[in-house]
């Protein structure tokens, strides 16, 4: 029973990117709403990314600080791991999470709205490819941005790391330094982008799905914006599991 | 002209339509009538092609559309215009965007060719001072004659109302309805309009068709409205005291 909803979903899910992913009638029209979306889904996320990277930044440094706390232990060595949490997991995964949470409830609220005002009904009678028009300036718009958003994480991360050294003096801001550069692997980050390009498909796309099949009245739409956030999280979990093991091989 | 033959419709086994069969005469105004929750909503939607009908054909001047692909679909409803029950405005754009729209996706005119005909359009539905404001801006009854504005921008062939003038006072209601017929006549357009509004029928009432439970009850003009010996539609036209008046009068 549970499986076979599941299965019904997918299935459903399958059929909406299908009429996503067709060619846009007017290119000019297609451009302005995915400049909306850019302001919508990346611009007005910066500032939250932005917050709390610098927080985790910094308490990542701090429990890296006390943990590693040893005569055998290089100090270099909290900056180097906390370089790594912040390249591996933090700014792709959690930030992904994040933005699931924002990003998410957000689309799904949006176009649910639009299907109960019939305002999805009106595109579909001017014989405007409903799900094409909403959905795919979406999906391109996150695709673009989010990746630029993990950056940005990444960077203000490790300014959060750094200022908290120079506050509690545990170590020498040099030592972080060193330990920031040293052995640094861009194949990571190159990981951490391709892992946030698949998060932001899936977040757009799964949020977008709950939002275009919402029905009757406001209390539903609630209902689908929440699903939407939990479903998307799941999935992204899940694919962060699957890609960590095709990306490491293991 | 606008042709249903023995349409049915089922939500969940429930028949909702029952055998429906109705002609809707071009360069007039066809009224569609019955209490709430009788089926004009489902019926409308069902001619437009919104929602999927499981029995019976669906004729436009001759052809069959519910058989239609896609891609011919689309064609046929880039000649229809409709207004929803409740307005269907996109929330994101300003009452000229709004009105806008179609031209911009189907058409390859220069912006101030399309901005002189949403003028010339939202002069036509007498409201001038309103271009640059948003859905939420505005009162009822300029919701609904920018979504007239919307619907007729393109010029169509076959409009649709659902209840073009619900929730309007008495004096705007008069002027909508006579708007729209107005527009029927002078386009030579197919028009059906669903109301529950006597007013209406007795203004506008070219042809009407009175639905019960789902079934096509009686269908006439507004000449023998007043005269039939239908028990059902006479308990529908004579709630209201007006009309009893009238009857009285004849
Ligand atoms: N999407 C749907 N799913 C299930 N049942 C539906 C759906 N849409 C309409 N119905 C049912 O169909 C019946 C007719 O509804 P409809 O909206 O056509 O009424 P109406 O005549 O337009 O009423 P009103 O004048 O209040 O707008 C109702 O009993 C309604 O519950
Ligand atoms: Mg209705």
């Amino acid at each position: 029973m549970f499986v076979t909803k599941i299965l019904g979903e997918i299935g459903n899910y399958m059929l909406l990117m299908q009429k996503v992913f067709r060619r846009p009638v007017k290119r000019r029209v297609f451009t302005r709403q995915l400049m909306d979306e850019m302001e919508k889904l990346g611009l007005n996320s910066i500032g939250i990314v932005a917050i709390i990277s610098v927080f985790m930044g910094a308490v990542v440094a701090l429990q890296m600080a006390i943990n590693l706390e040893s005569p055998f232990l290089p100090k270099y060595l909290i900056g180097y791991a906390t370089r790594e949490s912040l390249i591996l997991e933090f700014s792709s995964t959690i930030v992904a999470l994040i933005l699931a949470g924002k990003v998410g409830s957000n689309i799904a609220s949006e176009i649910g709205s639009m299907r109960i005002t019939e305002q999805i009904d009106a595109l579909e009678i001017m014989g405007v490819n409903s799900a094409n028009h909403l959905i795919l300036p979406k999906i391109i718009a996150s695709i673009v941005f989010f990746p630029m958003l993990t950056l940005m994480s990444m960077i203000m991360g490790v300014l959060g790391g750094y200022f908290i050294v120079f506050t509690v003096d545990m170590m020498t801001p040099d030592d972080f330094m060193t330990g920031l550069t040293s052995d640094f692997r861009p194949y990571l980050v190159f990981y951490g982008f391709t892992k946030m390009i698949v998060f932001a498909f899936i977040i757009t796309s799964v949020s977008s799905y709950y939002g275009y099949y919402a029905k009757g009245n406001s209390l539903e739409v609630g209902r689908s914006s929440t699903q939407a956030v939990v479903s998307s999280t799941i999935v992204v979990l899940v694919f962060n599991v699957i890609l960590t093991k095709l990306f490491f091989n293991y | 002209m606008i042709k249903a033959d023995h349409v049915t419709k089922q939500f969940d086994g429930r028949a909702v339509l029952d055998d429906v069969s109705a002609v809707f005469e071009t360069g007039k105004t066809n009224l569609i009538i019955g209490q709430s929750g009788s089926g004009k909503t489902v019926l409308l939607k069902s001619l437009v092609g919104l929602h999927h009908i499981d029995g019976g054909n669906i004729y436009y001047d001759d052809v069959c559309y519910n058989t239609l692909d896609f891609n011919h679909k689309k064609e046929i409803r880039k000649q229809v215009g409709m207004i929803f029950q409740g307005g269907a405005l996109f929330d994101s754009f300003t009452v000229e965007e709004n009105v806008k729209f179609p031209l911009d996706v189907f058409t390859d005119l220069s912006e101030e060719e399309k901005l002189d005909m949403v003028n010339e359009t939202l002069k036509r539905v007498r409201l001038e001072n309103a271009h640059k404001l948003y859905p939420s801006e505005i009162s009822g009854g300029m919701v609904k004659r920018v979504s007239i504005a919307r619907a007729i921008v393109m010029k169509p062939r076959y409009l649709f109302c659902d209840e073009p003038n619900s929730g309007l006072d008495p004096l705007t209601s008069i002027v909508i309805d006579n708007l729209i017929k107005e527009i029927t006549e002078e386009y030579d357009i197919t028009t059906i309009i669903n109301t529950h509004d006597m007013n209406s029928v007795m203004e506008i009432g070219d042809t009407i068709v009175f639905i019960y439970q789902g079934k096509m009850w009686w269908h006439g003009t507004k000449d023998d409205i007043l005269m039939s010996d239908n028990e059902e539609l006479n308990n529908f036209v004579f709630a209201s005291a007006m009309a009893k008046r009238a009857r009285k009068n004849m």
